[in-house]
C-alpha cells in the first residue's frame, strides 16, 4: 500500500506493515526532549521513580533553556532538582544552562536524524523535520509517562503535501515563506495533520528548513518534514554523523494526500505576522513605517549562524536606532562561538545590541526583555500572542533576521531589501 | 451552570500567561492566574459544573498543561469547540478534562440557551435542538476510565510488575 511520510514512520514505529489515517499505533520513540518542565515532570512520578526506575537513560535528552540562568529561587530550585535528577538516573543526555535552546541542540548534536520518531514537552518539537525525522510536541504529564514505560500512542495523521515552486528573491527568507504559508492556510489549517515539503526545495539550507519545520505547529500541524536530499546528508556529514546509523524515509509517489498545496516562491515579499495571531500576515510595504521600539534576533526559529550572519551584514558599520533596543540571542553555545570567530558578534555589538546568553530569553515573557504596555516588538521569534512577551498590552510583529536588522536601524518596520540595495 | 463564551484561536498564552510557566505547576498556583488576559473576570466566578464554548482551534500553542490541569480543577465540566489543537486535545485526555468537538453546536447557541449533556450516548442539547459528537476510540477510552494518563500508566507498570 502507498504511504505518506508520516504513514510509513508511523507503520514502521509500531510494527506493522502499513498503516491508515485516524488509525491509532502505540510506539516507542527514540528520544524524549524535555527542558525547563523537566522539573515539574519528575515531580509527578517521584514515587513511580523511586519504584520502578526510568525506563531507559538514553531515552531522555533534557536541555535547561527556558529560563537560564536562573530567574527566582524557584527557577533555581527546579534546575536544582534536574541536575539531581540526571546524576541520580545517570541521564546520558543532559545540557546545561548556557548549552542553547533545546531544539538546536537536539539537531546539532546529532540526536535527531533522518527516519527517527522524537517526541518532546515543547509544541517546536516539529523542528526536527529539518532533518527529516518525525517530531512531535506533547505535554508533561505524557512525558511522565514516557519517562516510565517508553511508550505512548499517536494517531496517525491525515498528510498535507506543500509543492514550493521557484526561488525566493533576493532579501526574502525561509521566514518570510513560512510566515506567508501560514497567512493562507491559518492557524489552523493543518491541525492534526503532518505536512510535507516538496519541490524546489534545494535552494533551502538546513537551517533554513528548521526555520521552516519550527514553524509548523503555529498552522497546527503534528509534524512538518523535508525529505533526505544533498542538503541533507551534507549538513550531517558536517555534523560527523555515520551515515550508516541513519535510514532515510521517503513517502511513496503515489501515496494519499488529505491536500495538495502549491506555492510560486517568486512571488513572495517579505512579510510581517500582525498581533496577536501568527496567521494574521501582512506584506512588510503594508505596515511599513510603524514605530517599534524593541527588536528581538534569536530563538529557536531564527537564532542560528545565518540568521547573525544576515543581521551583521545590514548592521555593519551601522547603529541601531536611538529608540531601539536590539537583544541578540545565539540559539546554542556553538553557534555563539562560531559567531565570536566571524566577527559577528563584535558587529552586533558595535551596533548597539545586547547580547544574551544561549536561550529562549524573552520569547516566552519570563523575563530578559519583557515589553511595557504600549511597546511594540519586532521579532524573529515564532509567537505573537497576546501577552507572550510577559505584556498583555504589548504587541509583537514577527518577521525574518534581515526585517528585523534594517527595522531596528530605522526605528521603524522596513522592508530589508530597501538597506540592500545602499 | 455558567456557559462562558469564547471565539476562535483561544491559544495557551491566553488561557495561561507563559510568564508564570516555570513558577506555577499545581492546581492551587494555577487557578488565579487562569484565563488572565482573555478574561479576567473567570477565575473568580468560575464554578464546578461550568461549560466553555468555544470557536475553532481552541488551546492552539504551547504545550504547556497549565490550561487543562487549571480547568479541570475548577470543575469545568466540558469545552465544547468547533476545533482543538492537537497537543491540547491530547493534554485534556491525559487529564481527565472533556472535550467535545461539535461545530454545529457551537453555531447553534445563542446567549442564555440551556445546554445538558449525554455523555453516555455522546449527544448534547442545546436548547432542545439535540447534536450527536463522536465517542473517543477504546484505546483513549481506556485513559480518561483510570481517570487519566498517570492513573493508567500506574495500572500498566502494576501490571508488568
Amino acid at each position: 500500500m502507498a504511504m505518506t511520510f508520516a504513514e510509513k514512520i508511523l507503520a514502521k514505529y509500531a510494527n506493522k506493515k502499513s498503516v491508515i489515517p485516524g488509525e491509532i499505533v502505540t510506539v516507542h520513540p527514540d528520544h524524549l526532549l524535555t527542558h525547563d518542565n523537566t522539573a515539574a515532570i519528575i515531580q509527578k512520578i517521584s514515587k513511580e521513580l523511586d519504584e520502578y526506575g526510568i525506563f531507559s537513560r538514553q531515552l531522555p535528552i533534557i536541555v535547561l533553556d527556558h529560563v537560564i540562568p536562573a530567574a527566582s529561587e524557584k527557577t533555581a530550585l527546579n534546575h536544582k532538582n534536574i541536575r539531581d535528577f540526571v546524576k541520580k538516573h545517570r541521564i546520558k543526555h543532559f545540557f546545561d544552562v548556557g548549552n542553547g535552546v533545546c531544539h538546536q541542540i537536539v539537531v546539532e548534536k546529532g540526536l535527531a536524524l533522518p527516519g527517527k520518531l522524537l517526541l518532546g514537552s515543547d509544541s517546536h518539537t516539529c523542528s526536527y523535520g529539518a532533518i527529516a525525522a518525525f517530531s512531535s510536541g506533547i505535554d508533561r504529564t505524557e512525558s511522565a509517562a514516557l519517562m516510565l514505560t517508553g511508550e505512548t500512542w499517536l494517531k496517525v495523521p491525515q498528510t498535507i503535501k506543500m509543492e514550493l515552486n521557484g526561488k525566493l528573491a533576493k532579501g526574502v527568507y525561509s521566514k518570510d515563506l513560512i510566515l506567508y504559508i501560514i497567512g493562507k492556510i491559518s492557524a489552523s489549517g493543518a491541525n492534526y495533520c503532518s505536512v510535507e515539503f516538496h519541490g524546489d526545495v534545494e535552494q533551502f539550507s538546513v537551517e533554513d528548513r528548521f526555520t521552516i519545520a519550527n514553524m509548523g505547529v503555529e498552522m497546527g500541524a503534528k509534524n512538518a518534514v523535508f525529505m533526505v536530499d544533498d542538503v541533507t546528508r551534507k549538513y550531517l556529514n558536517y555534523l560527523k554523523v555515520d551515515p550508516s546509523s541513519y535510514n532515510a524515509v521517503y513517502p511513496d509517489i503515489n501515496a494519499e494526500y488529505q491536500e495538495k498545496l502549491s506555492y510560486d516562491l517568486t512571488k513572495i515579499s517579505p512579510q510581517v505576522s500582525c498581533p496577536h495571531t501568527v496567521d494574521n500576515v501582512k506584506p512588510v510595504s503594508e505596515i511599513e513605517g510603524l514605530e517599534i521600539q524593541q527588536c528581538l534576533i534569536g530563538t529557536c526559529t531564527n537564532g542560528r549562524i545565518s540568521d547573525l550572519q544576515i543581521a551583521a551584514n545590514l548592521l555593519r558599520g551601522k547603529k541601531v536606532h536611538p529608540d531601539i533596543r536590539l537583544i541578540v540571542l545565539p540559539a546554542s553555545k556553538q553557534i555563539f562561538e562560531d559567531a565570536l570567530q566571524n566577527g559577528i558578534i563584535e558587529t552586533l555589538v558595535k551596533a548597539g545590541g545586547v547580547i544574551l546568553p544561549p536561550g529562549c530569553g524573552p520569547c516566552l515573557g519570563a523575563h530578559q526583555g519583557v515589553l511595557a504596555p504600549g511597546e511594540r516588538c519586532l521579532s524573529t521569534a515564532n509567537r505573537n500572542f497576546k501577552g507572550r512577551m510577559g505584556c498583555k498590552d504589548a504587541e509583537i510583529y514577527l518577521a525574518s533576521p534581515a526585517t528585523v536588522a534594517a527595522s531596528a536601524i530605522h526605528g521603524k518596520i522596513t522592508d530589508p531589501r530597501r538597506e540592500m540595495k545602499k | 451552570m455558567k456557559v462562558w463564551k469564547y471565539g476562535d484561536n483561544i491559544n495557551t498564552d491566553m488561557l495561561f500567561p507563559g510568564k508564570y510557566t516555570y513558577t506555577c505547576s499545581t492546581p492551587i498556583e494555577i487557578k488565579p492566574h487562569l484565563l488572565e488576559d482573555l478574561d479576567p473576570s473567570f477565575a473568580n466566578a468560575v464554578k464546578e459544573g461550568d461549560i466553555i464554548l468555544a470557536g475553532k482551534n481552541f488551546g492552539c500553542g504551547s504545550s504547556r498543561e497549565q490550561p487543562v490541569v487549571g480547568l479541570k480543577a475548577v470543575g469545568i465540566k466540558a469545552v465544547v469547540a468547533e476545533s482543538y489543537a492537537r497537543i491540547f486535545y491530547r493534554s485534556s485526555i491525559n487529564q481527565g478534562l472533556l472535550l467535545i468537538e461539535c461545530p454545529q453546536a457551537v453555531k447553534a447557541y445563542s446567549d442564555g440557551d440551556n445546554i445538558s449533556l449525554d455523555l453516555e450516548g455522546g449527544k448534547i442539547n442545546i436548547s432542545r435542538k439535540i447534536f450527536s459528537f463522536p465517542k473517543l476510540p477504546k484505546e483513549i477510552l481506556a485513559i480518561s476510565k483510570a481517570g487519566g494518563l498517570l492513573e493508567y500508566t500506574r495500572e500498566k507498570l502494576k501490571k508488568k510488575k
